[in-house]
């Protein structure tokens, strides 16, 4: 691998779901290229398949028809525990709802994805110790939750997606259950990761002013990419 | 297996969150577990009863296809052709250690629900002590031959109202006094009331007639000399059995009885604790499909979450086993019942929580629990990972 090769390569992708005797094409014919270090934010309409084509990038979904090549590898055609391992090793997934466990505290949740590692467990104490640092709640290490406002339970899914240091960083509306100003924290951490650490993120959002936090912005409609900006 | 280790620990804390349901089941399972065990408590107090009672070397002399000593009538004569029978041991003085015995069935009142229940009162003689294992004078003195005086069994005294040292009670027309109080280690004696043979013969109007015989053997295997010794004798016609095969015949079949009627039934309320864990443990699945789409797409294996939710099964129905053991234990063990017996009599028992009891009851419990969990457990893997996006 080098890093001229492009971290993805979507190529004719198709999503095409059947519900009785209709098909809904969400999207046909996409590709894409996301390179390495990008922050590219995917925006569109509701039902556009913003969502659709972020499964088919995390490998929670399989395209209809078409490539996903992650690093020069195709990772559409693996099997679920294939992919089960391909995730545990190149993706870190941060979600609207946060999706953190309720009955595990914010370290607990944070090293799940390490205990997927064989790392050592005092390791995985200093890697989450880390982690929580740089998202910036470590003095919330022992809180559960619900002990926690959204703003820090955002950080500690933050946390947990770059625990295991992926490749890639994949969030579905990030910031779409927070307010004004905790979303702007959210999505300056992201871009501080992107800029300073590097992580590629793709961003699936539908307001205007997160995507502006992203390097590219990407615009999905009737099942085609228009790019609208590159800051890059 | 850190993966593993970690579901099963998310999976276990949660339960608190499903509280009703899981306590629900619990509580279902741990109905189940006791019934279970109570009634093997029953049948395995009972049986040691019974068992305890019989001894090989002593040998039980019956009427001819009497069966039961209540049915039974032996005459001086036999006993005396029986005295000299080969196999009979004798005493210091030569004499044969025998007992000529007359059981009569007198009223007693019972403790616990005030109502009249059948108690065998014996009749024995002098020899009697000698013919139960572990016997013991637990209290004041034997009674003195020839006189309106017993001796009780603890059970009895346990289970029945009127029979302490020291008082008079009136059985049928007669007054006795009860002047000592025995033990033969918690066997089938235990439940009767012993007095004078020839006292027992006049009130009860029987004349010189007695309706068992019990003698000590030589040996246990001397019991074939006897039967040999009695079927070549003309004058006698009696059933002649050892006194561990006549309990295990005449009153052996109840604790088998216990055990038929204790499995079905707790059976039955399997079926019951089996739907509760089910429906638990879908509802477990249910309430927590987007943490377990989130284990899954971070790279956790379709095999934890089953798992998780399989493990979580268990421990609900463990806890129920548990409990019912708890409180089987607290409630019951070494507690005294009585029931009726082979001669229609009361025989006053023990309940008896054993090892075994114990690890069926989990066993069941666990069986439940994972019948329960095994089809949750397959839809808990199979959750597309799609529901990530749940709200």
């Amino acid at each position: 691998m080098t890093d001229q090769q492009p971290l993805y390569q979507l190529r004719d992708l198709s999503k095409t779901y059947t519900r009785g005797k209709e098909s809904i094409s969400i999207f046909k014919g996409l590709d894409m290229d996301i390179q390495h270090g990008d922050f590219i934010a995917i925006m569109g309409p509701s039902g556009s398949g913003k969502t659709t084509l972020l499964n088919q990038l995390g490998g929670i979904d399989s395209p209809s028809s078409g490539q996903v090549v992650f690093e020069g590898k195709r990772i559409d055609n693996l099997s679920q525990g294939a992919l089960a391992k391909w995730r545990s090793r190149n993706v870190g997934f941060i979600f609207q709802f946060y999706n953190l466990m309720p009955t595990l505290s914010a370290a607990q949740n944070v090293e799940l994805p390490l205990l997927l590692t064989g790392l050592s467990g005092g390791e995985r104490k200093k890697r989450v110790k880390t982690a929580l640092e740089i998202v910036g709640i470590a003095d919330r290490a022992g809180h559960k939750p619900r002990q926690l406002s959204g703003g820090q339970q955002q950080r500690v899914a933050i946390a947990r997606a770059i625990v295991a240091d992926p490749k890639i960083l994949l969030a579905d509306e990030p910031t779409g259950d927070l307010d004004r100003t905790t979303a702007d924290e959210i999505l300056g951490m992201l871009q501080q990761l992107n800029t300073e650490l590097g992580k590629t993120i793709v961003m699936v959002t539908h307001d205007p002013s997160a995507a502006k936090y992203a390097k590219r912005e990407l615009y999905l409609d009737k099942g085609e990419f228009v790019e609208r900006g590159n800051r890059s | 297996m850190k993966q593993l280790f970690a579901v099963i620990g998310m999976n276990v804390r949660s339960i608190p969150q499903r509280a009703g349901m899981s306590i629900a089941t619990i509580t279902s399972v741990a109905f189940m577990v006791a019934v279970l065990l109570g009634f093997l408590a029953m049948a395995n107090g009972f049986e040691k009863t019974i068992n305890g009672s019989g001894s090989d070397d002593v040998a039980v002399f019956l009427r001819g296809g009497s069966q039961a000593e209540v049915n039974s009538v032996l005459a001086r004569e036999d006993a005396r052709l029986i005295e000299v029978a080969p196999g009979i041991a004798t005493d210091e003085s030569g004499d044969p250690i025998m007992s000529a015995e007359l059981y009569v069935i007198v009223d007693g009142t019972k403790r616990s629900s005030q109502t009249e229940a059948n108690l065998p009162l014996r009749g024995v003689q002098q020899q009697a002590v000698n013919l139960r294992q572990n016997f013991a004078l637990t209290g004041g003195r034997m009674f003195e031959p020839g006189t309106a005086e017993l001796v009780v069994g603890e059970g009895v005294i346990r289970e029945f109202e009127g029979f302490d040292l020291g008082q008079t009670i009136r059985l049928g027309s007669n007054t006795w006094t009860i002047v000592g109080t025995f033990s033969t280690g918690g066997s089938v004696f235990d439940s009767e009331v012993w007095a004078d043979l020839g006292v027992v013969q006049n009130l009860y109007q029987r004349g010189s007639s007695v309706q068992s015989l019990r003698a000590r053997l030589t040996s246990p295997d001397a019991i074939e000399d006897v039967r040999a010794y009695v079927e070549g004798e003309d004058r006698l016609n009696l059933d002649v059995t050892s006194e561990r095969e006549y309990f295990a015949d005449s009153a052996g079949g109840i604790a088998t009885l216990l055990k038929f009627v204790g499995w079905p039934l707790s059976i039955v309320m399997a079926i019951g604790a089996f739907a509760g864990a089910w429906n638990t443990m879908y509802s477990s699945v249910d309430s927590r499909t987007r943490e377990i789409a989130t284990l899954r797409t971070i790279g956790f294996s379709g095999f934890t979450a089953f798992m998780g939710t399989l493990i979580e099964s268990l421990v609900l129905a463990l806890l129920g086993g548990a409990l019912a053991i708890l409180v089987i234990y607290i409630l019951f063990n070494g507690n005294s019942a009585s029931t009726l017996g082979g001669g229609f009599t009361q025989i006053v028992f023990s309940f008896e929580v054993t090892l075994g009891s114990v690890i069926s009851g989990l066993v069941l419990a666990l069986s439940v629990g994972f019948l329960g969990g095994i089809i949750p457990g397959i839809r808990a893997a199979r959750v597309p990972l799609l529901a990530v996006h749940q709200n």
